[in-house]
């Protein structure tokens, strides 16, 4: 964290950080500032937050109903149904990530905070997993014994989902970033972002059908994790700097 | 007057084939506003954007207190303060809210701070209605009490009048006023001359259309 004004001179009182009732704050502060804000956000605008999941319903109610509502028939796809429900949804609610700050200037006030932008992104990614990732993880397991899954493949699920869309969060805010300046970037977004995400479907798919076979799902999950991890090192920092190109 | 100063040294700047800004030069030193008039499309927002860092200018240098603003930028954000067209406003928060999370991104803010700053720009008796339900002036004038919280030595203003009814626009007068006295600069990109006299550090720098 950088201290205003130590560039050039020596501040006047009135302006320098903890002058006048004030002082500087430190960059995960504002990071979770950012965070509380998007989620406040999120709340009143309760549509944009209901969406995902409701086509994440959708899609997986699909199923049953255009292939054969026997579960014998399901239970071997459900693994890939829902994933690839998940990943579509979260897809969905990519778009938003950052247009909305970027059209009223909130971006722009971020970008020339004097804070790292680095960080007030991540912060907006880890906003959107908690509004996406994190139901979607609730809700995966509903879909997954709706198609056959037994009771035991639901922490199995759960886990898959929670953890492979924290890469599918970071993997998407690089795409948004870059789309940014485009109107209607929804089919571009998709098409930059949706081959990146093919190792999180391969290894989010198999660890399902691991947990649904019952059997040990850890590696699988633990390649997610890695994922996620690298996606954690370098999306926020990609995002940033497609934001500031797209600023400019 | 105070040690701050931003100078523009021969700034060129293209956008694709259009010389925006052609050879620009301006100095502001603390206690000073420039004011920088010219028809649409003459360059001003993009002067102002070049200016905070937004924009690279193909040519010359902008330079904050002897040093380019481009070799420590994080450090030169802190201590500015833009404010755009459009204010950095949330629609389904209150003006109140949406001042805790633009400025406290910032700084750490105190309550009464806020309340002052809300009183000074008239916005008590609104500001915690949702801004979507608040006129253009009122956003504006939320934005105006955002941009004095900041506590920054440099402000870069876009069109600060836009919207504001006459007394809005002196008030933005007298607040450029009160930063210059406490030792602040501000660049203003202006259609409306700003409430203010050449004594308390008004200059002008006219740009032209290419």
């Amino acid at each position: 964290m950088r201290d205003s004004g130590t560039m050039g001179t020596a501040l006047r009182p009135a302006f320098a950080a903890g002058g006048m009732g004030g002082s500087a704050v430190p960059a995960l502060a504002a990071a979770r500032l950012v965070l509380a804000r998007d989620l406040k956000l999120a709340f009143r605008k309760r549509s944009q937050l209901v969406q995902p999941l409701a086509f994440f319903a959708i899609v997986t109610t699909l199923f049953p109903l255009g292939v054969s509502p026997e579960l014998p028939v399901l239970r071997p796809m459900a693994a890939g149904v829902v994933w690839a429900a998940a990943l579509l949804s979260s897809l969905l609610a990519l778009e938003l990530l950052f247009r909305d700050d970027a059209q009223d200037g909130t971006l722009e006030q971020y970008a020339l905070s004097g804070r790292s932008l680095t960080w007030l992104l991540a912060a907006k990614t880890a906003a959107h997993w908690l509004l996406t990732g994190v139901p979607l993880a609730l809700m995966a397991p509903l879909a997954g014994l709706a198609l056959g899954a037994p009771g035991a493949a639901v922490p199995g699920i759960v886990a898959s989902v929670a953890v492979g869309t924290v890469a599918l969060s970071l993997i998407g805010s690089i795409g948004a970033a870059l789309t940014l300046g485009i109107r209607r970037s929804g089919a571009l977004l998709s098409l930059l972002t949706l081959p990146l995400d093919i190792p999180v479907l391969i290894f989010g798919a198999r660890a399902t059908e691991l947990a649904i076979g019952g059997q040990a799902y850890g590696v699988p999950v633990q390649l997610l994790a890695a994922l996620a991890v690298l996606g954690l090192t370098l999306a926020p920092l990609a995002a940033a700097a497609a934001v500031r190109i797209n600023l400019e | 007057m105070s040690d701050f100063c931003l100078e523009g040294e021969n700034v060129h700047l293209w956008r694709g084939d259009h010389h925006v800004l052609r050879g620009v030069r301006f100095q502001v030193r603390g206690g000073e506003c420039l004011q920088l008039t010219g028809a649409n499309g003459a360059g001003k927002t993009t002067l102002l954007r070049t200016a905070c860092g937004l924009a690279y200018p193909e040519g010359g240098e902008i330079t904050w207190c002897g040093e380019s603003i481009r070799k420590d930028m994080q450090a030169f954000h802190a201590q500015l303060a833009y404010l755009g067209h459009e204010p950095p406003l949330k629609a389904e928060l209150s003006a109140r809210e949406n001042l805790e999370y633009w400025v406290g991104v910032r700084r750490l803010l105190a309550d009464e701070e806020l309340e002052h700053a809300l009183q000074r720009v008239g916005a008590q008796q609104w500001a915690d209605r949702p801004v979507r339900t608040l006129s253009a002036g009122q956003k504006r004038r939320a934005a105006l009490a955002g941009l004095t919280l900041m506590r920054v030595p440099l402000w870069l203003l876009d069109e600060p009048t836009t919207n504001l009814d006459a007394e809005g626009q002196r008030l933005v007068g007298a607040l450029i006023a009160e930063h210059l006295q406490a030792g602040g600069l501000a660049l203003a990109a202006v259609h409306h001359e700003l409430a203010m006299t050449a004594g308390q550090g008004l200059q002008r720098l006219e740009l032209t259309v290419a």
